[in-house]
């Protein structure tokens, strides 16, 4: 009798299943509007010019070699990409009390914190601490926050499908009737899946009731850059609440704004109190990650090193950026156009006042399964939209068969 | 109630211990004496101290930068034809689990990644014992790594002090009184840190008794290549183990044998008894490394691969593993040359009987603590010195200051 008699087999990852349905379907005009990658106007994979620089410079530095990095990290690339994050003329980094942990990807580094926060976080080992996530939020933080301990993982209000825009009466409210301590995860911009985000007034609001009521700051910033085109711009919630005192963390990812999303690059950056703390708080972490991957991988580390600590690539990267950024604006200002131009039942606009990679269409599970079915158009069940996989080439269709699916399936 | 802006969520947060082995790294650092040796380091160095790139890891790499391929994310499970050519290198190419499909194998953030993937999923799934047998002594993160993913730890004797070598009886005797269905933890090869390899004769009696006790095998092969310079016999004892029914659980590492540290490559591997219970088992270990890493990062995975399915690179690296391991077995011949040339009057086979990158020299603390202060050569305090630190240039003197430490 096999030991593993008892494995069930698990559900599949929803937003891979959708890309392998989509593999195999032979419909000439399919679309792919799933996972969350960037595509060029010929729907194709885009390797960032600056990436394919950087790169070449690598392999070509025989004075390179493949040893060991430290436990936490590259530190060009720590510090880097936590500048990135804070700002150049950040006080949190001049007064030496900002640190970074080299993780795999976003979610590396959201794991990494969510384990420190498990072990070290209100009391030691206190797995009862609410941990708040948006409705609805990326799936994978449930499982980042239950995998490293937490008991009580709880949705707090977000997305008002009747406005079809933020719910902050119900986020506020939320925030003020939360256990002291309890830890929210905030999107830092460009809200995965909802596209929606606060603005600068909603989120001192969200601020003073999180200072007032001592919940914990754990951003996760996976799209800086990407949504308005502008870094600076994109990281103004991070840096209002570090300017508020906050200590927080900042779950960093590069796979999207670098394009290298295979080589998993993200760090999670710590903004304490003072140095002090600082270092304790590195000496768990290492602790930590040691455990996990001993070590974190090099190439995609270096690629961002290199190019955010040199001003010529710095700013070819920010073009490339920006690049990234206009194609989607550009395809969210046509989406709504058509849509309008169509007559499709009910206003749009959201599409264009929504930000990022994602749009939350509104569109029903009925109407979804329509969309897939009939005219092979994958998106997740929840009606969100990679609006990276509209191009100039797909768009009408695609307007179309939204048009259709909302006219035809209630 | 101090101000807002002076409280901290983390002044419980408690210092964590200094890694004694990276404080070897910094000590060593520290010393100003051109003689200074560290043999601390866990990673390969030439005749000449330094770090070694493959030449078939460059060709990769060239290779690989010439197709321009693009970034798009790895499944969840990884590279496929790195995960196929991963479970070859260890299974052999016609090992029937392969044909039959009935192994699971996925890519894994190095060693450390893979190790505690499989901990992860004792864990969750294992319904027999929370133990994991350990052999004493063992590489020092495995204690850890068991403990965070929910393991409780125990041990089987398995370095015998008083002959620097295999305590065969005694880890016998341990093994023999593991309760049922516990976890017991194998180096495949090159034992770290102690450098001791069970006999084939040996390890054909151990995977007697691990059966009799109804244990699940857990194979730690992080060497493989780099021991004897024989990829095929270091997997020895795996095939051996598989082929004598046990369907284990087995880490692989090519930081060491394609010098890939950095890039973090592994794998993972859980042999099923059939292809049916292979696929639940993947779709679980999908589960569990879905929320820590999404999926793991290509660059290695991808140098690895090429290496293994180009032949003449393949050739390539089989000769410069088979160079790497040589350089090591010399080292280990002339260091005793040098401890008998010094006068030494101590036993000193068991260096030359060890493999592997790590040699317990039987050192103990005192001494360590002399020669690192007499001699400037830092190890750890358990006696254990790292081969690849060794060069031609430097063996005498480090003989010479073993001997002094020890007459």
């Amino acid at each position: 009798m096999s030991l593993f008699a008892d494995v069930p087999q698990a559900p599949p990852v929803a937003v891979f299943k959708l890309t392998a349905d989509f593999r195999e379907d032979s419909h000439p005009q399919k679309v792919n509007l799933g996972v969350g990658a960037y595509r060029t106007d010929d729907c194709l994979p885009w390797v960032l010019p600056v990436v394919k620089k950087v790169e070449r410079l690598i392999v070509e530095d025989n004075s390179l070699n493949h040893e060991y990095l430290p436990i936490l990290g590259l530190p060009e690339f720590r510090s880097a990409a936590s500048k990135v994050a804070l700002g150049d003329d950040s006080p949190a980094i001049k007064d030496n009390r900002v640190g970074g942990v080299q993780a795999l990807g976003g979610t590396g580094a959201l794991r990494i914190g969510a384990e420190f926060l498990r072990r070290w976080y209100n009391g030691v080992n206190n797995t009862s601490t609410p941990i708040y996530v948006s409705a609805p939020t990326w799936e994978n933080h449930n499982g980042v926050f239950a995998d490293a301990g937490f008991k009580d993982i709880r949705p707090y209000h977000y997305w008002d499908a009747a406005k079809r825009g933020l719910d902050l009466t119900g986020l506020l409210d939320d925030l003020e009737k939360a256990p002291e301590h309890s830890v929210f995860v905030l999107h830092a911009c460009a809200h995965n899946p909802t596209g929606t985000d606060p603005t600068q007034e909603e989120w001192k609001k969200i601020a003073e009731i999180m200072k007032r009521r001592k919940l914990f700051v754990f951003f996760d910033s996976a799209y800086q850059g990407f949504a308005s085109g502008n870094l600076d711009k994109d990281a103004w919630a991070i840096r209002y609440f570090v300017s508020e005192e906050f200590e927080l963390f900042v779950a960093q990812s590069f796979s999207k704004n670098f394009g290298l999303y295979n080589e998993r690059v993200g760090n999670l950056t710590v903004v304490a109190k003072d140095n002090e703390n600082l270092t304790r708080i590195l000496s768990q972490m290492e602790k930590i990650v040691r455990t996990t991957w001993s070590n974190p991988p090099s190439q995609g580390a270096r690629v961002v090193s290199k190019t955010l600590n040199c001003p010529e690539l710095f700013a070819e990267w920010k073009g490339n950026v920006k690049t990234m950024a206009d194609r989607v604006l550009f395809m969210r200002d046509e989406l709504k156009s058509k849509l309008q131009a169509l007559g499709t039942p009910g206003t749009w606009d959201h599409i264009t006042q929504q930000i990022g990679m994602f749009s939350f269409t509104g569109l029903n599970p009925k109407q979804v399964e329509f969309m897939i079915k009939e005219k092979h158009v994958y998106l997740m069940a929840s009606g969100r939209i990679n609006m990276c996989g509209l191009t100039t080439k797909n768009i009408d269709y695609i307007a179309q068969a939204i048009h259709e699916a909302v006219t035809k399936v209630q | 109630l101090e101000p807002f802006v002076l409280r901290s969520w983390w002044g419980g947060v408690q210092m964590g211990p200094p890694d004694p082995i990276l404080g070897v790294t910094e000590a060593f650092k520290r010393d100003t004496n051109p003689k200074k040796m560290n043999l601390g380091v866990g990673a390969y160095r030439d005749d000449k101290g330094k770090p070694f790139v493959l030449s078939c890891v460059r060709k990769a790499e060239a290779l690989i930068a010439a197709k321009q391929l693009d970034k798009e994310y790895l499944p969840i499970g990884g590279l496929g034809d790195f995960t196929k050519a991963c479970a070859q290198l260890a299974l052999g190419a016609n090992n029937e689990v392969l044909s039959s499909g009935r192994n699971i194998t996925v890519q894994t953030i190095s060693g450390t990644g893979s190790l505690r993937i499989g901990a992860n999923f004792l864990s969750r799934f294992h319904g027999g014992s929370r133990d994991v047998y350990l052999p004493k002594p063992s590489w020092g993160n495995h204690t850890p790594i068991f403990r965070d993913a929910g393991m409780q730890l125990k041990a089987y004797r398995y370095y015998d002090p008083s002959t620097c070598g295999f305590d065969f009886r005694g880890a016998l005797e341990d093994i023999s009184k593991i309760p049922e269905q516990s976890v017991i933890l194998l180096h495949a090869c090159a034992h770290n840190p102690t450098g001791v390899d069970p006999k084939q004769e040996q390890w054909k009696e151990i995977s007697d008794i691990v059966k009799k006790r109804n244990l699940l095998v857990f194979f730690d092969m992080a060497y493989q290549g780099f021991a004897s310079g024989d990829i095929d016999r270091d997997a020895w004892a795996v095939r051996y183990f598989i082929e004598q029914g046990h369907n284990i659980l087995l880490s692989q590492s090519f930081a060491k044998n394609m010098g890939l540290y950095g890039e973090r490559v592994g794998g993972f591997t859980v042999v099923c008894k059939d292809i049916e219970e292979s696929k639940r088992v993947e779709s679980q270990l999908k589960i569990l490394i879905r929320p820590i890493y999404s999926n793991p990062p290509m660059n290695g995975a991808r140098i690895a691969t090429t290496i293994l399915n180009t032949p003449e690179l393949r050739l390539l690296w089989l000769e410069e593993v088979h160079g790497m391991a040589n350089r090591i077995i010399k080292m280990r011949e002339q260091l005793v040359a040098g401890l008998k040339k010094s006068g030494s009057s101590h036993n000193w086979q068991h260096v030359i009987d060890q493999i592997g990158m790590f040699c317990f020299t039987g050192l103990k603390p005192e001494q360590v603590e002399r020669l690192t202060k007499e001699f400037s050569v830092y190890m750890t305090k358990d006696g254990r010195i790292s081969m690849a630190g060794i060069s031609s240039g430097n063996v005498g003197y480090l003989a010479e200051g073993i001997h002094a430490v020890t007459k």
